[in-house]
């Protein structure tokens, strides 16, 4: 039993957890009305789009590539959310839809001419964003009021984000972790020609996997936009970094195929929550960003530790 | 699959930074047509002046880059931004302190560089992750150090960042020269093959008795250093620092790089392209400014050129 709680691998898929527990205990302990129904829905709202977000990144860091372009991606979402999606519905979705379209042919354009992922996404940070920019040159729009009842949902005894929170993790658990084509998709980042050898198309597979983070980008954009209403076109251009940070705090690895959904979610949730943390202990805001730098740096550097120890061993 | 045995020939690697210069030629030649000849030396000026600070940055990224899939510095906007606030404190607009100043900048910059290496080193950390943390952690740094300030650059300092000869900007002079030590460096020092040799195989670097660590370490605290130069220059040409100075130099940086005809693979570096490839950029904006063109548009075109380009000159390798 003890072997089992101190073996590599569990200390390892434990990290992430381990990690929201240190940062939500000191929480409750300095703000204990924080543990309330409200408090924690107020803590942990905008989580919801920024996990989103963070799956996104997971697909797309699955099959070995990086998205650059998910943050004004997300944004141009939040516009088309706050503008068309209101006022021409049908525009809205085919937008929508044709941005989703435009994700799969990234996938295929990054496999077919074997390009580097992190260039070919950089280029397209800046055409999300141009569009963005086009579509809502100034801040403003208003979110349609489905997605608002969605997202302001008062559901019975736990709070809807951490619902939500949950059940975008554990889905995407059983469509990637534990589904027969979730282990091709997974083996066509750890190897492709192994995956191509057994007669599966790794470049359906890249599609697939980029079209799932168009549509997860999507989701995000629209959560977003029910959260805070209204939309601009610099709204989530944090994401792109948070969305990495948050996979690779979640025991996900930049080669390889390693990734882990539900650590995923917690790592973004750690993220979201390293800022009240500095508030609640009368930190300056100036170092918000810092304490996601480095919070990074010191859950890797125990990942690190535990690698060597586990090697070692 | 090897990057190595498809390595483009020489001919075809000139002509790429070549490109990068005539793509920035047509531009400008397209936007003298447009306004009728009006302003082209003035165009021309502004562009040098901007490019300057994208060929600083992008020489340090173009280091790390060369070093082989996944090096990358993202840390570049903090360095820059606490480098400029450092500078216009310690200078304090006494044109006696400027080498105090500008001395202690450089060293911030180095610091910040020497200590992401020590991220990707000692904690295994890959280098993407190391340095956006660290970037986090500087630009938090900067943002609580340079809180409230309000130095103006010293004089002599805000007249030698925007002072001309002819119309040419002196900066511009300097980063001409210094692109062209690096390029001397890059090609006849040890360092510069041990960087090309890593980036192309680093354990087979490793094994010729390459030093990679020290070269890597080296090419980390430069970048660092060169962003840290930057920052201090910025400052002084645009009369004081402010906080989100570098913002743009995060993507740019890397996208001088690449159309400048830098494999992302690794091994593969060009000084000359990322002067093409900045004044490249900076012409192409000013361009579709003339012809009247919002921030909208500017930027889808941005983004398009950015994968023409890449998709043009093909991956031998995938660097991701």
């Amino acid at each position: 039993m003890l072997a089992t709680l101190t073996s590599r691998r569990f200390l390892r898929s434990a990290l992430p957890a381990i990690s929201l527990v240190m940062i939500l205990l000191p929480i409750f302990y300095m703000q204990p009305r924080t543990m309330s129904y409200f408090g924690l829905n107020l803590l942990l709202n905008l989580a919801i789009p920024i996990a989103l977000a963070t799956m996104a990144q997971m697909f797309v860091l699955t099959v070995n590539d990086l998205d650059l372009s998910i943050g004004s991606y997300v944004s141009l979402v939040a516009c088309i959310g706050a503008t068309w999606l209101q006022q021409t519905p049908l525009l809205g979705v085919a937008a929508l839809l044709a941005c989703i379209v435009v994700y799969g042919l990234l996938g295929a354009l990054v496999h077919v001419r074997n390009l580097p992922s992190i260039v070919v996404t950089l280029g397209m940070s800046f055409v999300w964003l141009g569009l963005a920019v086009l579509l809502l040159p100034t801040p403003g729009g208003q979110a349609p009021g489905w997605i608002r009842t969605v997202m302001t949902l008062k559901t019975p005894m736990v709070p809807f984000p951490i619902l939500a929170a949950l059940l975008i993790g554990v889905l995407v658990h059983f469509g990637l972790m534990r589904s027969s084509y979730g282990a091709v998709l997974r083996g066509a980042g750890g190897n492709p020609r192994a995956v191509a050898r057994a007669g599966w198309s790794v470049l359906r597979t890249k599609v697939t996997m980029y079209v799932m983070a168009g549509i997860f980008g999507m989701l995000s954009g629209l959560s977003l936009v029910g959260l805070t209403t209204s939309a601009d076109a610099n709204i989530a251009l944090r994401y792109t970094l948070l969305s990495i940070a948050g996979v690779i705090l979640g025991g996900g690895e930049f080669v390889g195929g390693r990734v882990s959904p539900i650590g995923a979610v917690l790592g973004t949730v750690t993220l979201v929550l390293a800022g009240s943390f500095l508030s609640f202990m009368r930190i300056s805001p100036d170092w918000q960003i810092g304490a996601q730098g480095a919070i990074l740096i010191v859950v890797l550097a125990l990942r690190a530790l535990i690698n060597r120890r586990g090697s070692t061993a | 699959m090897n990057g190595l045995s498809k390595g483009m020939p020489r001919a075809l690697l000139e002509k790429a930074w070549l490109g990068s210069f005539l793509a920035a030629a047509a531009v400008w030649a397209a936007a003298m047509i447009y306004s009728g000849g009006q302003g082209g030396g003035q165009m021309l000026g502004a562009a040098l002046s901007f490019s300057t600070f994208f060929v600083i940055v992008g020489i340090g990224q173009m280091l790390i880059i060369a070093t082989g899939p996944g090096n990358v510095d993202l840390s570049i906007p903090g360095t820059i931004a606490l480098a400029g606030a450092i500078a216009m404190k310690v200078m304090d607009g006494e044109d006696s302190l400027i080498v105090v100043g500008l001395a202690a900048s450089l060293a911030a910059g180095a610091a910040v560089g020497a200590a992401n290496y020590g991220l990707i080193r000692v904690l295994r950390i890959p280098p993407i992750i190391a340095t956006l943390s660290s970037n986090l952690l500087v630009q938090s740094t900067a943002i609580a150090y340079g809180r409230g300030l309000r130095v103006k650059p010293p004089p002599a300092f805000a007249d030698f960042t925007t002072a001309t000869v002819f119309g040419v900007p002196v900066l511009a002079l300097c980063a001409v020269v210094f692109a062209a030590v690096m390029a001397v460096v890059l090609a006849r020092t040890v360092f510069g093959r041990s960087v090309l040799a890593i980036g192309q195989n680093m354990r087979a670097a490793w094994l010729a008795g390459v030093a990679v660590d020290r070269t890597r370490l080296l090419t980390y605290t430069l970048s660092g250093l060169f962003a840290g130069l930057c920052g201090a220059l910025l400052a002084g040409f645009s009369g004081g620092s402010s906080l989100d100075m570098g913002m743009e130099y995060l993507l740019a940086s890397i996208a001088v790089v690449v159309i400048g005809g830098t494999s992302v693979a690794g091994g593969k570096a060009n000084v000359p392209g990322i002067w093409g490839a900045a004044l490249f950029l900076f012409l192409l904006l000013t361009m579709l400014n003339t012809f009247g063109a919002g921030a909208g548009v500017r930027l889808v075109m941005t983004g398009l050129i950015i994968i023409a380009v890449i998709t043009m000159a093909g991956g031998d390798k995938p660097a991701r």
